[in-house]
């Protein structure tokens, strides 16, 4: 028996289900991409921390050899987040709220147009032109601030240094900062910047009243999102550093990051060797830096989630 | 303090098109005065060009003076921040601000001021400014709490206590009633009935028996057609307007034979 409500739209619910198992797979295929490149790294060093002839577990050697690389890759990410994200912040708002609408979109093309500039090409830039440039840079520093251990060392006379390597990467995740934080600028309710300027705000004081309480998680979400694109820069890094010891100098060659070391490393090492699951298990290190990154900014993220714009 | 305003020659433009002209009229102070019309007939943005909100968007743009006690709002020195220090504004959609909790937002005002407030002079400051605007009793027990959470009324009420924190002269109010139910609409045309005892209050509604309720002095705008510019047709005591107006025009509109 067929009554008006039993029947229902066949077409319609069969759109449905195809869709949702489309969504659903999509969904699980990246959990299973992640799944098996954790598993592929987990699997592959095992080498580097257990090897019978050397008696067992060898966590400490590994743990001697990972420590100043996990260093150096952040403190180059460290630098690069520190220049980037105030200047990323700044011409977002340019963009968004100061610049003339004619101006606003070219702008926002030239940005992202540094995104298109390949990787390597930004290390030669580094290598050959950045670091020479930031010579007489490292000599003054070392002049008048050699009393900071950051500035102690000699300084590097070919400019090939963490901190050079820093700026190149502050410059290479300047677009993506720029173009989530512009677009999340972009989206705050008119209703809250007339709040502010209703009440006698100037266009600053209604940018810190309205805009950034708004654009807070966006922004810590593009910075997130520098972040992981610093830590995992290989090629710039790998062109401009010349590698070398840990050292808490910033302006004297030595330090090296782990995406560098890998990339330097990896075509040298023989198939199935120790080094090789060396190296594999430096990648797996840095694999879980990335994840404990964006665990936390998705913490920072919803910690005042009732006080957020979203409701 | 309230002041009285005297608007001259007015008109207003969004680029090239003219959207409001030749407005001529005085509100008085401490009255409530209330503006009516259909939809695009540029009440609104006449509203808002009497605390320079009207030039926030691009291309915007006032011809005539704007006297806020004899002194011109738009005199090339003046700085459109101080005379929104000066005429408050209360908004269609209650906007508190999200991310703050009620007190904050009571406050908000005198952050802006750069104002050092003591504990017990910014708590003085909530406590006056919500319960003029009648909304203490329900918050008093919640003041850290996020305004977000309060009911679409209470928001209003919230954003009125944050406007009369500041002491303005003038309160501009953009159809304040339109997203509230009946009771809640209720209770802040009680609020406009107080607050006219120390303020200049200038209301613009599409409810006819609200401006009835709570003005003493009506004006009627009206446009022509689309692509023109609105105009002031009436302007009289609100029991004129309503029972003997002098135009045609506004004789349909509140008798509901607009069309």
């Amino acid at each position: 028996m067929t009554s008006s409500l039993t029947q229902s739209d066949k077409r319609g619910v069969a759109g449905d289900r195809v869709f949702s198992a489309l969504t659903l797979s999509a969904g699980v295929l990246i959990l299973l991409t992640l799944a098996f490149v954790a598993l592929f790294l987990t699997v592959n060093s095992r080498d580097a921390v257990y090897q019978e002839d050397q008696g067992g577990w060898i966590l400490t050697a590994f743990l001697d050899y990972a420590y100043p690389l996990v260093i150096g890759t952040l403190i180059a990410s460290f630098i690069a987040l520190i220049l980037a994200a105030p200047i990323a912040v700044g011409v977002a708002l340019y963009i968004s709220h100061y610049a003339p609408p004619r101006f606003s979109k070219s702008i926002g093309y030239v940005i992202d147009l540094l995104a298109a500039i390949p990787s390597v090409v930004y290390g030669a830039w580094g290598m050959s032109f950045l670091g020479p440039a930031l010579i007489p840079v490292y000599g003054w520093l070392h002049e008048n601030l050699g009393f900071i251990p950051l500035f102690a060392g000699d300084p590097s006379q070919t400019g090939r240094t963490i901190f050079t390597a820093g700026v190149v990467l502050g410059v290479m995740i300047l677009p993506i900062i720029t173009s989530v934080c512009r677009e999340i600028f972009i989206q705050t309710p008119k209703l809250h910047e007339e709040a502010a300027l209703a009440l006698g705000a100037t266009r600053w004081e209604m940018i810190k009243m309205s805009v950034f309480p708004f654009a807070r998680a966006g922004i810590i979400s593009g910075i997130m999102l520098g972040l992981g694109r610093a830590l995992g820069e290989t090629m710039a890094v790998a062109l401009v550093l010349s590698p070398g010891m840990l050292t808490a100098s910033l302006i004297s060659s030595g330090n090296s990051t782990i995406p560098a070391e890998i990339a330097l490393g990896f075509p040298e090492a023989p198939p199935g060797s120790e080094r090789q699951a060396q190296l594999i298990a430096i990648g797996l290190v840095l694999f879980l830096i990335t994840l404990l990154v964006n665990m936390t900014a998705r913490w920072i993220v919803s910690r005042h989630k009732e006080f957020s714009g979203a409701n | 303090m309230s002041k009285r305003v005297d608007v001259i020659d007015l008109n207003v433009y969004y680029g090239d098109f003219l959207a409001v002209e030749g407005i001529n009229m005085s509100i008085d102070a401490q009255a409530v005065t209330a503006f009516i019309g259909p939809s695009g007939c540029g009440k609104t943005t006449f509203l808002r060009s009497l605390n320079r909100m009207h030039e926030v968007l691009p291309g915007a743009r006032v011809k005539g003076q704007l006297l806020l006690d004899g002194e011109d709002i738009y005199d090339p020195g003046v700085d459109p921040v101080t005379v929104r220090t000066q005429v408050g504004m209360v908004f269609q959609r209650p906007n508190p601000f999200p991310t703050m909790t009620i007190r904050e937002n009571v406050l908000a005002g005198y952050k802006l001021n750069g104002a050092r407030l003591s504990k017990s002079e910014s708590e003085e400051i909530v406590e006056t400014s919500l319960r003029s605007a009648n909304l203490w009793n329900e918050v008093k027990d919640r003041l850290d709490r996020p305004g977000s959470g309060l009911s679409g009324g209470q928001q209003q009420r919230l954003c009125i206590a944050r406007t009369i924190a500041v002491k303005p002269d003038v309160i501009l109010m953009d159809e304040p009633c339109s997203a509230l139910d009946p009771i809640s609409t209720l209770a802040i045309e009680d609020l406009i009935g107080e607050l006219q005892q120390d303020y200049t209050v200038i209301i613009v509604t599409h409810n006819m028996q609200q401006a009835a309720r709570v003005s003493q002095k009506t004006a009627f705008f009206n446009i022509a057609g689309t692509g023109k510019p609105g105009k002031l047709i009436e302007y009289s005591d609100t029991t004129a307007i309503f029972n003997t107006p002098q135009e045609k025009s506004t004789e349909d509109y509140v008798s509901g034979r607009f069309g």
